[in-house]
């Protein structure tokens, strides 16, 4: 044997530091594996990019359904706010509606209210409402809306102010006269910018006179707040429902009480006045707007994730086209991976190569991705009237899931192309 | 300058069979070779097609490996190696040159003779270093930055073997190396393959068809049904 084994070894030990057919996985060889699938996206440009459309469509459908949806539960809770804090609402039944069945709950009576006032300590505010429904006529424009009977209290309940004109005297909610205050959506629709205030409206058959116009609230968990017409409650009741019965209490809490102790007592009388015996469920039910804060905001919340969901399925399937372009691409490249092996690619290398090249594709349709979910979010947050709130989470998130993908999807053809054997790949056509 | 081949093979084929299939329909390519090659000794192979000499080039070349027998690299049991250690001695000590060239496209001249020092985990300077030194040796220097599509078949051929060279490998495996080429660039290309060997000291071991081709060799091996048929040595002194 002219050149013992061990005698080679020692010397290639010696001059290279290693011994040349024993590799481990190094830094290094990442650091090659990561420019050789640079060199091979950048070679195939349109193609690279065809190849991240899919992710780059679904984590920008994820980040700008999620952005947005944020947006949206960000504006609900801070529109929620603004109808005021510790605002209790009282009404009939149980929960939301009247919904169940047997008989239905009585409203509540002027003395109701009265007992409210006088017997019940930390309340600021308490109004009463009835509420309607009617189409105003002004000339000839009309205006489909909703009628609140109520007093000059519900302003200040709501902490809703008179952008013109003024609200209810006394006098007029004594003897509920024909008077009325519009929201900024009906007078934009009746009025379309001329002063509304002194002119005469017809509302369900009757006529009122304008008195003032609200400033504008905008979209509320409740829809538009803008688009009403109050009145004073006694004229609501004379004309359109034709009892005394009162359908909501709204109370607002002095900031100096707990809301819930108020809300305690608030149940306490109501039971009391309503001869309920000990044990009876109430027939009626206390809202604390906060509550309705979290009941709305969780609904916007489910949404969001549903939407996001059904984005994240155009993620999945960006994946599989990354799989997909990524076999075409191993097939038509086997004569390059057969020149790779020859020169003296290990089969680990080549798979790592298509490997990070799928990593990398995926990486890069991410961040393009993430780029596009910003500038839509940002165009579309406005004309949605929601905030434009930027999540690091979400979009951290989004990428992390986007580069799995690339690990997932571009495991199999990376194998298949580690597994070509050098000579029939160099045959290859 | 020259370096005349030494005692000692640096290749030792014995008993190597090769056996295609199984059953009934098993084809036995090689049916027992012994070859020794000398270090620095420039070889071709010849022989009809089926004869084995690319089943024998395969497995000199390390790409493939024998049914039995023994092959011995620089005194190493290759046959005992896997695929990945098989590699990495390809890496180390063999160059490649093949008759359509193999040059991966749309890569400049440069890129791809960098290839194998990518592989061997070289840094950017020594890779360019090498590279165009490679290429210097070559004549190509001044197209580093074409890609093979912007190059005749000549010129790619002669990238080709920088590439094969970059790596200052023991031995060149040339398949056919001037069978896409005319007469006039095929003269070039052995000429510069003669200088490699004679130069450089590389061992190198070329199929042709072409006796031409065959007469630039030192020892011509003739390949028949799977034996080695016949040796030509001393061709050219």
């Amino acid at each position: 044997m002219p050149i013992a084994w061990e005698e080679d070894q020692e010397m290639e030990s010696r001059s290279r530091g290693n011994d040349e057919i024993r590799q481990s996985w190094s830094l290094k060889m990442l650091g090659t594996t990561v420019i050789l699938a640079f060199r091979a996206i950048n070679r195939h440009k349109l193609r690279s990019f065809l190849t991240t459309l899919g992710i780059i469509i679904g984590v920008a459908a994820v980040v700008t359904m999620v952005t947005l949806g944020n947006g949206a539960t960000a504006a609900v809770r801070q529109q929620i706010s603004s109808l005021g804090a510790n605002v209790l609402q009282l009404r009939p039944g149980q929960g939301f509606g009247r919904g169940g069945g047997g008989p239905r709950p009585p409203d509540f009576k002027p003395a109701d209210l009265t007992a409210i006032e006088n017997q019940l300590t930390g309340v600021r505010a308490v109004a009463p409402m009835v509420q309607s429904s009617g189409t105003a006529i002004y000339e000839g424009s009309n205006w489909s809306t909703t009628v609140y009977g109520t007093t000059a209290a519900y302003f200040e309940v709501q902490s809703w102010k008179a952008d013109t004109g003024r609200l209810f005297m006394p006098e007029e909610e004594e003897a509920g006269k024909p008077v009325c205050i519009i929201g900024n959506t009906v007078r934009t629709n009746l009025f379309q910018g001329n002063d509304p205030v002194g002119k005469r409206i017809r509302i369900k058959g009757v006529s009122c006179q304008v008195v003032g116009a609200l400033a504008t609230r905008g979209q509320g968990g409740f829809g538009d707040q803008d688009d009403v017409v109050v009145m004073p409650i006694k004229f609501v009741q004379r004309r359109f429902t034709g009892d005394r019965d009162i359908s909501q209490i709204m109370v607002a809490v002095d900031d100096a009480y707990d809301t819930s102790t108020v809300q305690t007592s608030l149940e306490e009388l109501m039971r009391e006045r309503r001869k309920m015996k000990p044990g009876a469920e109430d027939n009626f039910n206390v809202f604390d707007t906060k509550q309705i804060s979290d009941t709305l905001t969780g609904t916007t919340t489910i949404l969001t994730q549903i939407v996001a969901a059904v984005a994240a399925i155009s993620l999945l399937v960006g994946g599989i086209g990354i799989m997909n372009i990524m076999l075409v691409s191993v097939t038509e490249r086997t004569r390059e991976i057969g020149i790779r092996l020859a020169i003296g690619a290990v089969a680990r290398e080549v798979l790592m190569q298509f490997l990070v090249e799928a990593i990398v594709l995926s990486c890069l349709g991410g961040l393009i991705g993430l780029l596009l979910a910003l500038i839509a979010s940002v165009a579309i947050a406005p004309l949605m009237q929601v905030p434009f709130i930027f999540d690091v989470k979400v979009n951290l998130i989004a990428f992390l899931f986007s580069a799995a993908i690339g690990v997932v999807f571009g495991y199999f053809p990376a194998r298949r192309a580690a597994a070509l054997n050098p000579i029939d790949a160099l045959r290859h056509e | 300058m020259a370096t005349p081949p030494s005692g000692d093979p640096i290749i030792s084929l014995r008993g190597v069979t090769k056996v295609y299939g199984s059953g009934p329909t098993a084809f036995q390519a090689l049916k027992g070779i012994d070859l020794d090659i000398a270090q620095g000794d420039f070889v071709a192979v010849m022989g009809p097609s089926g004869s084995g000499k690319s089943t024998t080039m395969n497995i000199l070349g390390c790409l493939d490996v024998p049914s039995a027998g023994e092959f011995l690299f620089k005194g190493r049991h290759v046959e005992r190696l896997d695929r990945d250690q098989r590699a990495l001695l390809r890496r180390r000590y063999f160059g490649f040159v093949f008759q359509g060239f193999n040059l991966l496209s749309r890569t400049t001249a440069l890129e791809n003779v960098e290839l194998p020092l990518l592989y061997r985990g070289e840094d950017k300077k020594t890779r360019y270093d090498s590279g165009m030194a490679a290429l210097d040796k070559v004549g190509l220097k001044d197209w580093w930055d074409h890609t093979p599509a912007e190059l005749s078949g000549g010129q790619q051929q002669r990238v080709a073997i920088a590439r094969a060279i970059v790596t200052q490998p023991d031995v060149l495996l040339a398949d056919e190396p001037t069978g896409n080429l005319d007469s006039e660039r095929s003269v070039e290309i052995m000429e510069l393959l003669t200088d490699l060997n004679r130069n450089s000291g590389i061992t190198v071991l070329m199929v042709t068809h072409e006796p031409d081709m065959a007469a630039f060799a030192r020892t011509i091996v003739h390949f028949k049904d799977g034996v080695v048929e016949s040796i030509e040595q001393g061709v050219k002194a």
